[in-house]
């Protein structure tokens, strides 16, 4: 079981549905978000490309995160989910200067905050908020490790990026082309 | 009826445009850690070499300023937290993969240590102060002497440290030339900021804080051997900087882009001026031609290069930890 996502770039309008639904879902506090929309513009004036992509944590292979958390509190579970238990979070910040995407925040409260992959609805056999209330259905997730799933077709049969592969992650979030 | 107002920009606090959530209180914890490490280095080493009574200072006096400087730093960090009231959970658990918790487990024994190291040498210590005319402390030493002699483990502790004390010190000089070295590491260990992800930092803030104990001790002690020592070794310490400086900008310009962007916050960007002129130009450059014209037997002051390099070394870890935040991987795709 290894869960991931795939999201169309193509196919998003940038609307924040996912955003929005993320902060209701997870009782994100006000200023915060667990994921966000960037808005990529490449070329120069008049041909431009522009896209959108929804990010959020990338459920790292390789978490730098939860390699310098000193108490062990940022902690990988079943189907390589990255969690931060609040009860064992000093509040030091290590694991937020570890990520490369900026995934993770300090909550009001002190511990550090981050995307969870809404576990708690995955558990039961759904989509995480934000895929789940995507309006284009641009967003898809799935178990990584099935070849039957929808999640694997659609990375093996479309081109794909990944965001900033470079610095050794193995982010589990694709981006299709 | 509950309103909502809902924030869909990434514009955290701390977050953006770049990552901001360590400042000044790191900054000095690293350079306090550095300091304490290079005061203890010295205090061991020399006490290893068996020049405990040549150099009474070094040995004897100056790690009384460890355990002070140690815990100062301590409560910076613990001030740094966010989770304040969780800090036990770092003693909880040991994580061999995070520089944070092996640090975390080196303070604690340093801490020990530097404590108990001059309370083991308190006859020295009073007669050090009687002779300078020194009484206001003997309440201190007094306290100290009736811990000693009347409660049960300070008396085992001392007794047995002073008993075992070249033990001790092997383990203490170990355990401070870690603690050097982690202060860097723990900036190495993140490779989401291509300037601190550079195995240099290691020996390179080791190196600058074993350069702030010798300043140190070269400002603070009036033995005039020790002083000339201490600035010998100074300035051999920071030629060693002055080269794994260079070593570490050449090392970021010959990286892949990421690490170029990073060199060049130092060549043209932001930090230029405070890097070179700052920190390479006051904190290193110019103690080091006073120390040399100090050694040619021109009379300068010892407090001015040593306190040139204190505070360059402390500048040095401002600039380390301000522009590693900045420096971040590019989105290319």
């Amino acid at each position: 079981m290894r869960y991931g996502m795939a999201i169309e770039v193509n196919k998003c309008v940038g609307c924040a549905d996912c955003v929005v639904a993320c902060q209701i879902e997870n009782n994100v506090p006000m200023g915060y978000s667990r994921d966000w929309i960037m808005e990529h513009v490449t070329g120069t004036y008049p041909v431009l490309n522009m896209h959108f992509e929804s990010q959020r944590c990338n459920h790292c292979d390789d978490t730098p995160c939860v390699r310098t958390c000193p108490t062990g509190a940022s902690h990988v579970i079943e189907g390589g989910i990255v969690k931060v238990a609040q009860d064992d979070c000093i509040g030091c910040g290590a694991c937020i200067e570890a990520c490369p995407y900026d995934a993770r925040y300090f909550h009001p409260d002190g511990y550090v905050d981050k995307c969870t992959f809404c576990d708690h609805r995955v558990e039961e056999g759904l989509d995480p908020a934000c895929v789940s209330v995507c309006p284009t259905t641009c967003m898809h997730f799935g178990d990584l490790d099935n070849p039957d799933s929808e999640i694997s077709k659609l990375i093996n049969s479309r081109e794909n990026f990944t965001l900033i592969p470079e610095a050794g992650t193995a982010p589990q979030i694709f981006y299709l082309k | 009826m509950k309103e909502y107002i809902l924030d869909t920009t990434r514009d955290i606090h701390g977050l953006y445009p770049h990552v901001h959530i360590w400042g000044f209180p790191i900054a000095a914890y690293l350079f306090l850690g550095g300091l304490a490490a290079g005061i203890l280095l010295f205090a061991t080493l020399y006490y290893l070499k068996g020049k405990a009574d040549d150099m009474p200072f070094t040995v004897k006096i100056a790690p009384i300023f460890t355990f002070i400087i140690i815990m100062l730093g301590l409560m910076l960090l613990v001030f740094d937290l966010h989770h304040k009231l969780y800090v036990f959970k770092l003693f909880m658990t040991f994580r061999i993969e995070s520089p944070m918790s092996w640090g975390a487990w080196t303070l604690v024994g340093v801490s020990i240590f530097s404590l108990l190291w001059p309370l083991s040498y308190i006859d020295d210590i009073e007669k050090y102060l009687h002779d300078r005319g020194w009484r206001r402390l003997d309440v201190v030493t007094k306290f100290i002497r009736d811990l000693e002699h009347n409660w049960l483990i300070p008396r085992f502790l001392i007794i047995s440290f002073r008993k075992y004390r070249t033990f001790f010190a092997y383990i203490l000089l170990i355990l401070s030339i870690i603690l050097g070295i982690y202060t860097g590491i723990l900036l190495s260990a993140f490779n989401a900021h291509p300037l601190w992800n550079n195995p240099i930092l290691g020996p390179l803030f080791l190196t600058s804080g074993i350069s702030t104990g010798s300043a140190f001790v070269m400002w603070l002690s009036n033995n005039k051997k020790e002083r000339r020592l201490m600035s010998n070794i100074d300035m051999a310490l920071i030629a060693i900087e002055l080269f794994f400086i260079i070593h570490m900008v050449m090392g970021l310009q010959a990286g892949p882009e990421a690490f170029k962007l990073a060199g060049s916050l130092f060549l043209g960007g932001p930090f230029t001026v405070t890097f070179w002129i700052l920190f390479v130009g006051f904190g290193l450059i110019l103690p080091f031609v006073l120390e040399a014209f100090e050694l040619k037997g021109y009379h300068i002051p010892p407090a001015l290069p040593a306190l040139l390099v204190l505070i360059g070394g402390f500048l040095f870890r401002i600039i380390m930890v301000q522009a590693g935040q900045v420096s971040e991987y590019p989105f290319i795709h």
